[in-house]
Parts: C-alpha cells; structure tokens; sequence
C-alpha cells in the first residue's frame, strides 16, 4: 500500500514539475485583476523640479536618521541633509540643488495620517550636483564599500525600505548562496519594476553584478512574472554577460512577488518562519534597489529619485522618474489629473497598501505606486457578515496560517492564542480579505491585533525595566542605611579606644571616616587658638629672641604635618607648666606648622586632590582605600571605552 | 481473607505516605511563587495609588488576603482581569477611592523655575530623574512611569505631568469598526 502511495506521489511531483518548468508552486494565493496595461503604454517621463520638495525623515524602516543641516543652508544635489544613526538606519539626501526652507512637521504618507519630522527644500532650479565621485568596487575592500553604502540612502525600494547597506553585509553565519532578483511585482497596477526593466536592463544588470561581487553569490536567479513578457525578454538579454544567472517566468500568482514565497517559487526552499533567508544563504534584492546600487558605485549618486507608477482613475496613466519629496498633486497632474468621480488616494497596490490622509503628501522612498479610486474600480465593500467558517481563507493564505482561527482571536482580543497561531508571520498580504465570502475585513484584524500586542510587549518591557530599577533604588537605600549604621558602631568603638590609646586612635579616626575628619579640625581649630594666646604670652616676655630663631626651626621641620601635630600636642600642654623660655619656643614652632599644613589643606582643596595619608595606616583600612582606589580606576576606564559610541 | 485485606491496605496506605512525604521535601517550593506572579501583572508603576509603598508590597498584600484586586489604576481594567483570572477569584470594578486611569503620561522638569532642591530625585522610585544638588535636574522620559510622586515634594511646583503623544512611531491600527451610514429616504418603499 505504502509502496503504492509513494509511487503516486513520486508521479504526481514529476508531472508538477514538468508543467510548471521548474516551478515550486506555494500554497494559496489569488488572482485579482492585473490593471497592468493601463501604465505600461507610456514610457517613464521625468518630471520637472517642483516648486518645494518635502522630505520626511521617516523615510525607511529603522532608526531616524540625525539631521545635518539647519533652516537657511545651501545644499547641491546629492547632498547629506541627514545621515544614518544606529545599525537599522538610512541617511537622506537632497534631491535637487536649493535652500532649505524650513524643518517641521508635517504630515507624512503614513496610514495614520499623523505629521512627523521634515526637511523642506526651494530648489533653486539648477539642479547642480555635488561632486560626484564613483567607486571602484572590483577593487575595493569590502568592508569599505559597505561603509559607503550605508550614506548612499538606499533602501529596498520594492516597499519594506530596509536599508540596503544592512543586507550586503557579510558577517553572517552561513555564506549566500543564491541571489535572487525579486522582478514579481506581482500586486494588480503597480508597473514601475516592468517598465524598469524594459527600458534599463543593462543598469539593472550591472546592479546585480555588484550585488553579487558584494555577496560573493555563486548564483543568481532573476524572478519575473509571466505577464511581463517584454520586461523578460529584456532582462534575458541583458544577463548574458553575468556569469551564472538565469531569468525564470514565474506564473502570474499574487503574492509571488513576497520574499517568501519567491524563494519557494524558484528554489523550492521553505524558509523556516522563525529564521531570515539569509540564514540559508539566500538573499533577495528587488530590481530597483539593484539598479540604484549600480548608480550609486558606478556615478557616486545617492538616492534622490525613484519611479512611481500612477494609475487607477487618472486620465493617462503612466510611470514617472521623480524626485523624492515632490507632492503627489504634482505627479496626478503629470498623469492628466484625477477624474472627477475620484473618492481617495491609495498608496501601493490595492491588496497591500494604504488610503492617503489626503494627497498632500511628498513621494517618499515607499512609494511605488499611487493609485486614483473610484466606486467603479473599487467598489467600497458590502457590509461585513458573520464568519460561516468555510475556511476560504485557509486555502488563499500563502502563508499556511488559519486566518478564520486569527480572525476570532483578534476579534476577542485574545492576543496570546493569536500570537500562539503564528499571526506575526502573516504578511498582510490580504488573499483572505479577497477570498472571503462574507466580506470580513480580515487584514484590518491583523494588523489592530498585532499593533496591539507590540503595544503590550513595549509596556511588559517599560514594566520590566521599572521593576528592575525600583528593586535596585530598594537595595542601594537598604545598603547605604547598614553601611551609615556600621560607621556609627565602628565610631563608638573608636571612641572608647580613643580613651584608652589616644594616640593610636587620632591616626584611625582621621583616615577612617569623615566625621573623625571633622572632629580632627575642630581639635586642631582649638589647638591653633591656644598656640595663638600662648604665643602672644611668650611674645611679651621675649620678643627678639623668638623673632631671630623661629625661620630657621620652622624650615627645618617635616612635610608631614598632621602626625606631628598629634605628637607635639600633648607636649606642647606639659611644656606650659616648665620655664618660659622653652615654651615659648615650641609653641612658635607649632603654631608655624599649623599654618602651613592649613595651607595646604587650601592648596589641595583649590586643586581638587585629596589628602593622602597612607602612612602610618592600620591594615583595614589601607583595604579600604585600595577598594576605592579600585572603583576610581574602574570607572575611568568604563568611561573611556564609552567615549568612542 | 478480612485480616490480609486489611493488613494490605495498612502497608500500601504506609508505602504510598512515606512516598508523598519524600516528595514532598524533594520538590519543596522557595519562596511564594504567588506573590511573583501577582507582581508579574501589576504595572510596576510603583506610584503607591493602592496604598501600599510599591507593587511588590501591594503584591505581598493581596496574596496574604490582605488587600483587594482592584486598587491598581495604572494597571486599568484588563489588570484587574488579569488578578482574578490569576487568583480565581471574582472580577470587581476598579475601586474609585484609590484613583481612576489616566492615559500614560511621564514628568516633566520646567528647567528655569528649578532650583536644584533635589527632593523629586529622592521621592522617585525608579531613579528616573538626574540631577545634583544646586544644578538643574531633568527627567529620563523613558524610565518615567508616570507615578507622580515627584509633584508634591516640589517646593516650587516645577514639575507637570504630560500625556505622551501619539506619533507615527507609537501609533496603532484601530480595531475595524463600520460606520452606520443613513440611507437616502424612499418613501414608496416600506421595509418588511
């Protein structure tokens, strides 16, 4: 039995193969409408520089790029206006010569319409480049040539915008393999990738070459959809002169242009879903970005500009070549303009993309396509009805996920069994929206659920944080309380010794804690006021001779002041009681070596040091210091290894 | 026949005992898991609204039965689901006396009226905020959770609370609704 089954299969893969030439066929996907035609019958047209040019910092996912430029500044084309901050980052440029008018918010292409960060730029009508230098990258080091990549401000420009420079590096654990050209599109409308091809295949070539250098790729597979035959003959053409690639038509599937799916499509490769491509060496770069890798080393020019197809209810649809920031009232008025029946603006595909807050929104580095609806093109959808459970939904999912099981979750808002069904891997692809017999929104459900739960795990995280810190804020209040408890008993205990050797104990108390530096002063504070009275005495009695001999004395004393204080102290009471002469002596003499360890004290205050008695210091507490000395030197160099971030 | 039953019954009882009681001091549990648990949900706010001095003790309170679930405001009415579904128990309203939810919001230092008292460094209980005594102190916006234990002991009222903003960054999709839009009147048409 089992021998006939195997036999069965064996057949029925052998007779998938052969039809579909080498076609590893995923699992769902739909067929909705090309509307391919309707843009493809023109050529890409440049588009004049417009009047101001808006660029929104959040251009590409990732980190916000750093400004570098201020209201008021000249820049020629090409420009850094901002440059990539942190690993995830793309830097921005400008897309033509002028003066930067202003940086504010404003609002951005974004589906919620909210204003974000931009750099507003009056060309001056010259478009003057900066000087352009290009890179020799057959002969460059690798390393560098990524450096340099990361301030060209190139990101994927199929739509995810994932800086460029990130995937061609090379410290990943396993080496790539295969470099796939993802030239699908395979979303209804959007043509800028087709007419790309058609019309520069020798650039895109060249860009893949690069690409491949970068990789060290040993392969190269170029992905193209089936209903875009011109784009394939041109793009087979042009491979010629690379070594090792292949063109392959792909049938007309959507979504075939997804990296995933792709990547089953010609490789027959399953991507775990926990795991990048490039962990099973395989790498994906869409056409465009390619061909701005060749534009960037070949000529030095950053990313200023991209294609943008519109389409949809426009009087002549067509690609553009525009500048980055331009408004896209600009590009509907290049395309004929908007048809009266027009009700809103989509920005990308119909399946994937999203409604414009208004249309006065810049061209960004996402924006591949901007669609004019209608009521006839789009008809808006009738009212939701009850999930009947036929699962339609499972069998369009390209992801092999159970869409109506994500649905009740979502609905529920039950995040964790949704989490537990895999929703994180659902590429809102929208094939079950399309499938769906009762019109549920499904995507819309997706996509609250899953910015709901990256909502929770950023608070769970803020939580986290906060409960770490307080534990630490409890602890370092607990600590400080038992070491202030510690001093006070080894004071007491100093105290007493104090009675017994006070000798001993002035030496301990000075070094061991600053109270008994404070009571220390206070000594010395009296003894000086006692020398003074004492020497006014003396002064009386003897005036010449002290004035004559005191210098001398004075100089010939040690450096080391404080012990000698504590030795001379007691002498200098006993001495009181003995002849005049001998008092009057010593008592100069300590009144002179308490002025001149107060001027030191100053000294050292003024310069910041500290005073170092490390002589004459118990075992514990020479420790001590050692342990401080420690922290100090630790802390200096913890500083120094942050300096260089 | 009776006196073997019984005498079976006695030894099995006395294996099967000896065994629960070796069990029982193999997998002894440290600690009281209940107390991490509950402090696992609260939001660790630390803002003291319960009446406890922080989460962890606010925590320690309700498993010792001491306290009630619904005293947390900042953890909102899915915390205090989260409580009962956690301690079984059944769900309450969160209780007015102890505040109502406020949308999240972090401190904020007006810098020129600050004297440098450092007092609001010494009431915060995540050290969130920077500063040194006689130099202007600042809050770190993102270790701020918004507890307002600052406000009172300023002497001179420079610190405010402000609602965190939505931005492009932090905003969500919202769950779908479908807006009920009026028909246009057909008078000659009576629904069924």
């Amino acid at each position: 039995m089992n021998t006939i089954i195997q036999f069965a299969s064996k057949l029925i893969k052998n007779l998938a193969t052969n039809t579909a030439n080498d076609i590893h066929k995923f699992h769902g996907g739909v067929h909705p409408d090309g509307h391919k035609y309707e843009s493809t019958t023109r050529p890409i047209a440049q588009l004049p520089i417009p009047q101001t040019l808006t660029l929104p910092l959040r251009q590409h996912v990732g980190y916000i790029p750093k400004l570098k430029v201020k209201v008021g500044d000249y820049v020629l084309k090409g420009e850094m206006l901002a440059e990539a901050e942190g690993t995830v980052s793309a830097a921005i440029h400008a897309p033509t010569s002028g003066t930067i008018t202003a940086i504010e918010e404003a609002v951005i292409p974004h589906p919620s319409g909210l204003p974000d960060m931009c750099v507003t730029l009056t060309p001056d009508g010259k478009d003057q480049w900066k000087p352009l230098t290009p890179i020799d990258w057959k002969n460059t080091a690798h390393s560098e040539l990524i450096s340099s990549l990361r301030t060209s401000g190139i990101v994927g420009l199929g739509g995810a915008t994932f800086p460029t420079h990130i995937k061609l590096r090379k410290d990943r654990s396993s080496a790539i393999h295969t470099l796939i050209i993802n030239a699908a599109e395979c979303e209804p409308y959007i043509t800028c990738d087709d007419m790309l091809m058609r019309e520069r295949a020798e650039e895109i070539i060249q860009g893949i070459a690069i690409a491949q250098h970068l990789l060290g790729a040993a392969k190269v597979v170029i992905g193209i959809e089936d209903n875009k035959p011109e784009a394939t003959q041109a793009m087979a053409g042009a491979s010629q002169s690379l070594t090792n690639a292949v063109v392959t038509t792909v049938p007309t599937l959507y979504p075939s242009g997804d990296a995933r799916r792709l990547i089953h499509l010609l490789l027959g490769v399953e991507v775990p879903h926990h795991k990048r491509s490039t962990e099973v060496g395989i790498q994906v770069f869409n056409v465009a970005t390619v061909l701005a890798i060749y534009r960037y080393f070949a000529f030095g020019e950053p990313s200023v500009s991209r294609i943008v197809t519109v389409t949809g209810n426009v009087t002549t649809p067509q690609n553009f070549e525009v500048l980055l920031g331009t408004p896209i009232p600009l590009l509907m008025a290049a395309a004929g303009g908007a048809k009266p029946d027009t009700t809103h603006f989509v920005m990308g595909g119909p399946m994937m993309g999203f409604d414009l807050p208004t249309l006065n929104v810049p061209v960004t580095k996402a924006a591949n396509c901007i669609i004019a609806a209608s009521p006839a093109l789009f008809a808006p959808p009738p009212p939701a009805q009850p999930c009947i459970r036929c699962t339609r939904c499972a069998d369009a999912c390209p992801v092999n996920l159970q869409p109506q099981e994500l649905y009740w979750f979502a609905k529920s808002d039950n995040f964790e069994k949704a989490r537990d069904y895999n929703l994180f891997d659902c590429i809102e692809c929208g094939c079950c929206t399309y499938v769906c017999p009762s019109n549920i929104p499904l995507v819309q459900y997706y996509r609250y659920a899953k910015s709901e739960i990256i909502a929770l795990d950023k608070a769970q995280e803020a939580a986290d944080l906060a409960r770490e810190r307080n534990d630490f804020r409890l602890a370092r209040i607990e600590r400080e309380k038992l070491e202030r408890a510690q001093k006070h008993a080894e004071r007491a205990a100093s105290a007493k010794n104090n009675e017994a050797k006070p000798e001993l104990a002035e030496t301990e108390k000075t070094t061991s804690n600053p109270d008994a530096v404070e009571a220390k002063k206070a000594a010395i504070a009296a003894a000086v006021e006692r020398a003074k009275a004492l020497k006014l005495a003396a002064a009386n009695i003897d005036a010449a001779k002290t004035g004559t001999d005191l210098p001398v004395q004075a100089e010939s004393t040690p450096d080391n002041t404080l012990p000698n204080i504590a030795e001379a102290k007691p002498d200098a009471t006993t001495s009181a009681t003995n002849e005049a002469q001998a008092k009057a002596d010593k008592q100069a003499l300590i009144a002179a070596a308490i002025e001149r360890a107060k001027a030191q004290k100053l000294a050292a205050a003024q310069t910041g040091a500290t005073p170092k008695n490390t002589e004459n210091l118990s075992a514990k507490v020479k420790a001590e210091i050692d342990e401080i000395e420690a922290i100090r030197t630790k802390a200096q160099q913890m500083i120094k290894s942050k300096a260089p971030d | 026949m009776l006196l073997t039953s019984i005498y079976v019954m006695l030894g099995l009882a006395l294996v099967l005992g000896a065994l629960l009681g070796i069990a029982a001091l193999l997998f002894k549990v440290e600690g009281d898991p209940v107390v991490a648990r509950i402090d696992a949900i609260l939001p660790q706010t630390q803002c003291g609204q319960c009446g406890y001095p922080g989460c962890k003790p606010y925590a320690t309170a309700i498993a010792n039965g001491e306290a009630d679930i619904n005293q947390c405001p900042p953890g909102g009415d899915a915390g205090v689901h989260a409580l009962a579904d956690l301690l079984g128990v059944e769900y309450k309203p969160l209780n007015a006396e102890h505040g109502l939810p406020k949308p999240k919001s972090v401190a904020f230092i007006d810098e020129a009226t600050c004297i440098g008292c450092t007092l609001c460094i010494q009431a915060c209980p995540v050290d969130a905020i920077l500063g040194a005594a006689k130099h202007m102190h600042t809050i770190i916006a993102s270790e701020c959770t918004g507890c307002e234990l600052c406000l009172a002991p300023c002497p001179v009222d420079c610190i405010s609370m402000v609602a965190l903003a939505e931005t492009p960054d932090n905003w969500k999709w919202k769950y779908p609704v479908f807006p009920i839009k009026a028909l246009p009147v057909d008078s000659g048409k009576v629904p069924s």
